[in-house]
């Protein structure tokens, strides 16, 4: 299913990340940044949502805006419950609507803003997703302090939040259009290597998005995958030009793009998480919009739909895929 | 049925993992941690009046604290990064297991917290332990000693 808007605009964006990302290669794109995952607070759910907290307080003071001047927030993250998005939001929002497709949430959210604003229901929507590398270990793994070791295929969740405000009032940068993705099942089961789950709902969502829209990869200057990592992003671009005959030659990935993979070994194949797409959306993708250096630009968040229940009830991981294409106006 | 064409291409793109390297690692870190152990019975031995048997105790009780307190100080996860199963193996990974747990859940209350959690990753060593336990000492039965 594929979406074009007339009239949605990005007004701003913030971003607010800790320690590993600090040390990645896209630092300066960043609004804040901590040295601690703690936050100064006494546990990683807390910390979390001071994170959502923060940012939205950076967004709404860069934007000059008060809170009630918003019509809506959508947004989720790892959490069982969503409960960083919604401890976090509380007091932000006039309405709010909760939002889980794990790592795909942040193009999601922004799917579900642009269509109420586009269709005249809405002013204005901040989109916000965020997860923290420890809080997710805790949840979806062993307990934090374990360190059990992991293969080189497993992916590194980014600690982080990333939030955009959406406007029907004309900026220099807008959603161009989107593609809602479908759940994908190509009976993958490794928990530890999300790239090669996540990477055939890549294909089948930019290959529809591309054929509704009847473009070329070429067409946009650049194709940016979620998180699929340093072999996920192999995989994607084999795979669709080995079976579908589609080049990417502009493309890359979030989880890639975030840390520095050579230097930063804990971070094994690349970032993940619902902000890494986030984080590298909103700060490194529109800042460089802003300056023009990329002019069309598809955003491909992608999503594990990973249950470690079902895993051990002997269920295969399921994947999603939601793009989302922004232009300079 | 898998997708079979999806598969050899993301095959293609599988690194090796060093599992003889990693199994060479854990034999010697696992075989250091066996010898330290040895060291400190024999010490207690030499140093006190403490039988042997209770000397073993003793040791265990050592390494479990030297465990404990290196999770709580927060290196023995960089250690395990290192060493892999040859620390995880030995009784200073069921210490580790243990006190993670706690220390991860003690946010959420001692009952509910601590109290639920603490066995998360070793009950499944306590449980199996004992039960392999109970089946060997049949098989010890049967084969004439007790």
């Amino acid at each position: 299913m594929t979406f074009k808007y007339k009239n949605v605009y990005i007004k701003d964006t913030a971003t607010v990340v800790g320690p590993y990302e600090k040390k990645g290669p896209l630092k300066k794109y960043y609004d804040k940044t901590y040295d601690d995952l703690y936050f100064g607070e006494k546990s990683w759910e807390k910390a979390e949502v001071k994170l959502v907290k923060e940012c939205l307080n950076i967004l709404l003071k860069k934007v000059s805006l008060n809170k009630r001047e918003i019509d809506l927030i959508v947004g989720g993250d790892l959490l069982n419950q969503i409960s960083a998005t919604t401890y976090g939001v509380k007091d932000y929002c006039k309405s709010f609507l909760g939002t889980y497709t794990a790592c795909g949430t942040s193009v999601e959210s922004m799917i579900i803003a642009s269509s109420l604003i586009d269709s005249k229901k809405i002013n204005n929507a901040i989109v916000e997703v965020s997860s923290h590398n420890m809080s997710a270990e805790k949840q979806y793994r062993n307990p934090t302090e374990y360190g059990a070791p992991k293969p080189k295929t497993a992916t590194f969740t980014c600690t982080g939040s990333g939030t955009i405000l959406l406007t029907n009032k004309k900026t220099d940068i807008r959603v161009e259009s989107s593609t809602i993705g479908k759940i994908i099942d190509y009976e993958q089961n490794d928990p530890n290597n999300m790239g090669r789950v996540m990477a055939p709902a890549a294909i089948d969502t930019i290959k529809k998005h591309l054929k509704d829209l009847n473009r070329d990869p070429s067409y946009y200057d650049l194709i940016l995958t979620g998180d699929l990592g340093i072999y996920g992003k192999e995989i994607l671009k084999d795979y669709l030009k080995k079976e579908y005959s589609i080049k990417l030659n502009s493309y890359n990935d979030c989880g890639v793009m975030i840390y520095d993979l050579e230097k930063q070994k804990e971070c094994l194949a690349g970032g993940s998480g619902p902000v890494c797409s986030a984080l590298v959306g909103f700060g490194y993708l529109y800042n460089e919009l802003k300056k023009k250096k990329f002019k069309k630009v598809l955003l491909v968040a992608t999503g594990a739909l990973f249950s470690p229940t079902m895993v051990y009830e002997k269920e295969n991981i399921y994947s999603i895929a939601n793009a989302i294409s922004l232009e300079v106006v | 049925m898998k997708n079979i064409k999806y598969e050899i291409i993301a095959n293609k793109y599988k690194p090796k993992e060093k599992k003889l390297k990693n199994i060479i690692v854990s034999f010697i870190v696992g075989g250091i941690i066996g010898l330290i152990g040895e060291a400190i019975i024999e010490l207690i031995c030499h140093y006190t009046k403490i039988s042997r048997i209770d000397a073993s105790t003793y040791m265990i009780i050592i390494l479990i604290f030297i465990a404990s307190l290196s999770t709580a100080l927060g290196f023995f996860d960089k250690l395990v990064t290192k060493f892999k199963c040859g620390i995880l193996i030995p009784i200073t990974g069921f210490a580790h297991s243990m006190t993670s747990s706690a220390l991860e859940y003690k946010n959420e209350g001692f009952i509910y917290g601590i109290g639920s959690n603490i066995f998360k990753l070793a009950g499944s060593v306590i449980l199996y332990g004992i039960v392999s336990a109970y089946f060997f000492s049949i098989i010890r039965y049967l084969l004439g000693g007790i």
